[in-house]
């Protein structure tokens, strides 16, 4: 056995799972790509993270660079004639293209500025904007793993992921995932726990187990779920973040007209359930008129005939928040 | 991917047998089970973005779109359940939310495929506020309108634009939302060929609209108002009225046309066999006198846009000879007017195009004679029919009719010029007499018929080879102006049409328009020709006399059927 292989069999052996939200099994991914007959094929590490709430990967980029490009590096070395690209938001390029470029010195690897917002970060889109067109969510399948960027088979992995598969080249993998946690705290902060770990152990542990009145959105502050104390006891779905809401100074309103222009914003407009269901959703928060006979049937369109999961996954926030909190 | 493999699947409890690799949506269709599309079309990508045509697939979790979901072996499809209805049915209420109604004054209101639906889902209209209300409505050239109120965002115009090799109109942000828009750059210019509007299934696009201004000279008892229409509409407006396409409703159309009130109704095919004539003779002498080559086609005003705007270069290539509808329109106001004794300036003459170039192409000043247009108002396919529905004449069930005198008899090359590859073949038939003094024995051009974007072939014509291609799309133009680039003796004289399979897929046609239905209206086309006893235009009686009577005199034939070409800049302009 040489020793490419010998990677993808040790992430498999270590059950690292993709980092990003979607918690695919990495080690199957990386086969997939590495299987393919190609003569070229892409890497791309995954930085966009650009959803309230979320900034592990920020995180990881500031303290631990070094880890994540050997972790590209090992990408490189397991998949034949790949080339790779770092995908940062714009604040990221800002803050650490100067370093990673240090980092990357030498290797086939390209820092790339992303010039939009959220969406940019499916990774379908971001292969549309690296070809520099508008980030739109392509049809899958096929898959990036068979048909990424410029059609050639590309592997899309979170920075986080590939933080984790550099730890494990080191022997020192312990399945753990870096956990978010911002809102009514002291100190927002990013904390590394056990995969498994529930909201409430995160939220002990960290000593930001609130004392009054909340409520938590657990998955990303747009699109994560609002859960109560009585439902703390799981692992968060999605991006492993935790926002704790004090319930008395919270205007749901507010709160959901800020998740409605981060949707309006952030999505391709492409399909039409979540164009204009966003859009009507919006204006109803905007007026504090909640049709929710319409809004059900908003919802039920949202969940079943999106495009892409960012639409698929619009209503869960909505509906959790009317019908736990409001 | 085995062609010929076949699958066996269900819909709707319908057992059906089928090859491999088509989508849910096409078996369906195939079959006869309706299941409601804005979105798709069969010329362009898949985009699924409308969610109308959602079917489930039992045993999968979820609703998938029949229109980008390929069919498989023992698949148990379901088109038609209440959650089904009532996703389709939210969905398109919020369609209809983003497109601001206008019906009354909609030019494809008898035939709207919108409001279909929300009937027969029972999906009230106008139940939310118009998300676009107060969004722009833009004119291209004297051409078309696009009121981006009533776009949906389905995104077939910019693709098709973009496939047109042209490229005018794009997705660009404002506010939070991506809005259909035309490029603002002046290096680039919409060429008028209108299939954005074809391509659109909301009714976004429309031509220019002149059939309300044709009532009036109609009414006016003063003037004398005289219709042409188009080889390429005979086989297509039966399409407006539920009938198939490529039916041949010539006799009804000369009727029709004729309740209308007018006072002579002309067949523009005769006018083709003169430009037929003229074409060959000018081919002939290119080669004789080693002219520019290859020649090209210019009866296409699209593409005669597309070599001034983009390529001037090109210009001298083009030929010189008018398009069909100019020069029956200068017939008529000269020749015609002269032997009837009419004072040409009381002529109105309308000609029924296929075509929203061609309302650009009389607005050319350098196609003026004597100071007037030869064409006063075009009218397009769909602006013939809403007519037709105006006047409350029953299309369908009309008796057919002749057109009238001097002008109304064209031979077969004539009706052939509809459809890509026409005018070449047309052309060939008449240069081969001349140069050789001899008929041909088969005067059938397969080689340049059918839907492919370009066909080439070589035609020998007194052991001299011509080699000649037939182009439809600008941008397949545009591959062969790059092949001339590398070798400028690849082709003696090429045709281009601007519209997928010419004049029969035009931008003036009924919507929808797919490869489908073009190949079918080619064909009626193609039969006419053949039932035809006169199929060569040097043959034709009519042309003849004229040639004798009128058109013998240079200075004559070189005011009516001739003219000009100049580089453009920028023509539409857009105020954001
Ligand atoms: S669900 Fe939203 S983000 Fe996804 S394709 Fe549709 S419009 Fe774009
Ligand atoms: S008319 Fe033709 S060139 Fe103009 S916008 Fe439409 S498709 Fe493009
Ligand atoms: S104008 Fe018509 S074709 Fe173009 S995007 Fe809008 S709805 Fe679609
Ligand atoms: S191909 Fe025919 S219909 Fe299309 S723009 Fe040219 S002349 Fe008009
Ligand atoms: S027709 Fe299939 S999604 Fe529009």
């Amino acid at each position: 056995m040489d020793k490419k292989e010998d990677m993808i069999a040790k992430i498999k052996e270590a059950g690292l799972t993709g980092r990003g939200g979607a918690g695919f099994p990495t080690g199957v991914k990386w086969e997939m790509v590495k299987s393919q007959k190609a003569d070229k094929k892409y890497i791309i590490c995954n930085g966009s993270e650009g959803e309230p709430g979320v900034f592990k990967d920020k995180y990881l980029l500031e303290k631990y660079p070094e880890v994540v490009v050997e972790g590209i590096k090992i990408a490189l070395e397991t998949v034949d004639h790949s080339l790779a690209y770092i995908y940062l938001n714009k604040e990221y390029y800002k803050q650490f293209s100067k370093k990673l470029e240090k980092l990357c010195d030498g290797l086939p690897i390209v820092i790339f500025e992303k010039k939009w917002g959220y969406l940019g970060g499916e990774e379908t889109a971001v292969c549309e904007v690296i070809e520099g067109k508008r980030p739109i969510v392509r049809k899958k399948p096929p898959f990036p793993g068979e048909s990424g960027l410029w059609g050639f088979p590309t592997l899309v992995n979170n920075v986080e992921t590939f933080y984790h598969v550099g730890r494990i080249k080191e022997g020192n993998f312990k399945n753990t995932k870096f956990f978010c946690v911002s809102g009514d705290v002291k100190k927002e902060c990013v904390w590394e726990f056990p995969a498994e770990y529930t909201i409430r152990q995160v939220l002990e542990e960290t000593g930001n187990f609130p004392e009054f009145d909340f409520f938590v959105q657990a998955g990303g502050g747009a699109s994560g779920e609002i859960l109560l104390p009585s439902e703390l006891d799981q692992e968060i779905c999605g991006a492993s973040s935790i926002i704790i809401f004090n319930k008395e100074k919270t205007d749901p309103y507010e709160l959901m007209r800020k998740w409605a222009e981060f949707f309006l914003e952030e999505n391709c407009d492409k399909c039409v359930p979540c164009r204009e269901g966003v859009y009507r959703i919006s204006e109803m928060v905007k007026t504090e008129k909640l049709d929710r006979e319409f809004l059900n049937e908003l919802f039920f369109v949202l969940e079943n005939t999106s495009f892409c999961s960012l639409g698929r996954g619009v209503a869960v926030p909505f509906r959790s928040l009317i019908n736990k909190v409001l | 991917m085995d062609k010929n493999k076949k699958i066996n699947l269900v819909i709707d409890s319908k057992q059906i047998e089928t090859d491999e690799g088509k989508n849910i949506l096409e078996v369906a269709k195939e079959n006869g089970i309706p299941i409601p599309t804005l979105c798709y079309h069969s010329d362009l990508k898949n985009k699924a973005s409308c969610r109308m045509c959602i079917v489930e697939i039992k045993g999968k979790r979820g609703f998938f779109t029949s229109c980008s979901t390929k069919a498989e072996d023992g698949m148990e499809i379901i088109t038609i359940s209440p959650d089904l209805l009532r996703a389709r049915r939210t969905n398109l209420e919020l369609l209809f939310a983003q497109h601001r109604e206008e019906c009354n004054d909609c030019v494809t209101s008898h035939n709207c495929h919108l409001l279909k639906m929300a009937k027969e889902m029972q999906v009230k209209i106008g139940g939310l506020p118009d998300r676009k209300t107060g969004y722009p409505v833009y004119e291209f050239g004297p051409s078309l309108i696009f009121d981006s109120s009533k776009c949906i965002d389905c995104g077939n115009c910019t693709e098709m634009c973009r496939k047109q090799g042209i490229n005018f109109l794009e997705k660009r942000q404002k506010d939070t939302f991506y809005q259909v828009k035309p490029k603002l750059e002046e290096n680039r210019d919409c060429i008028y060929c209108g299939q954005c509007l074809v391509h659109c299934p909301v009714g976004a696009f429309e031509a220019v609209g002149e059939f309300e201004q044709v009532e009036e000279p109609l009414k006016d008892k003063n003037k004398k108002v005289i219709f042409q229409f188009a080889p390429a509409i005979r086989t297509s407006i039966g399409e407006e009225f539920g009938l198939e396409p490529g039916k041949n409703m010539f006799g009804q159309l000369v009727a029709g046309i004729r309740k209308l009130g007018v006072d002579k109704v002309f067949d523009t095919s005769v006018a083709a066999d003169i430009t037929t004539i003229e074409e060959a003779n000018e081919l002939i002498e290119r080669i004789k006198n080693k002219g520019v080559m290859p020649m090209f086609t210019s009866c296409c005003p699209a593409w005669v846009k597309y070599l001034e705007f983009y390529n001037p270069a090109y210009l001298s290539h083009l030929t010189t000879v008018r398009s069909p509808q100019i020069i029956l329109g200068g017939l008529i106001k000269t020749y015609f007017a002269e032997k009837e004794g009419i004072d040409p300036k009381d002529i109105i003459v309308v000609s029924v195009m296929p075509c929203v170039a061609k309302k650009y192409e009389i607005s050319r000043e350098e196609m003026k004679i004597d100071g007037m247009r030869p064409v006063d108002y075009v009218l397009t396919t769909r602006e013939l029919a809403r007519l037709f529905y105006n006047h409350k004449i029953d299309f369908k069930n009309l008796k057919p009719e002749q057109p009238d005198d001097p002008l109304g008899i064209a031979t077969g090359a004539g009706v052939i010029y509809g459809a890509s590859g026409g005018v070449m073949e047309s052309a060939l038939r008449t240069a081969y007499y001349k140069i050789t003094g001899k008929e041909l024995e088969n005067i059938e051009f397969e080689s340049v018929r059918g839907m492919e974007g370009i066909k080439k072939a070589e035609v020998e014509i007194d052991g001299q080879k011509v080699k000649v291609a037939a182009v439809n799309g600008i941008a397949n133009a545009q591959k062969i102006l790059r092949e001339l680039q590398l070798d400028s003796t690849a082709y003696d004289y090429v045709e281009v049409m601007a519209c997928p399979g010419g004049c029969i897929g035009g931008g003036g046609q009924p919507v929808p328009t797919d490869k489908e239905i073009r190949q079918a209206r080619a064909a009626g086309l193609y039969k006419i020709d053949k039932e035809k006893k006169i199929r060569l235009a040097h043959q034709s009686e009519i042309v003849k006399s004229i040639y004798k009577d009128f058109l013998g005199e240079k200075e004559n034939v070189h005011k009516l059927c001739h003219t000009k070409y100049f580089p453009k800049k920028r023509e539409v302009e857009i105020k954001e």
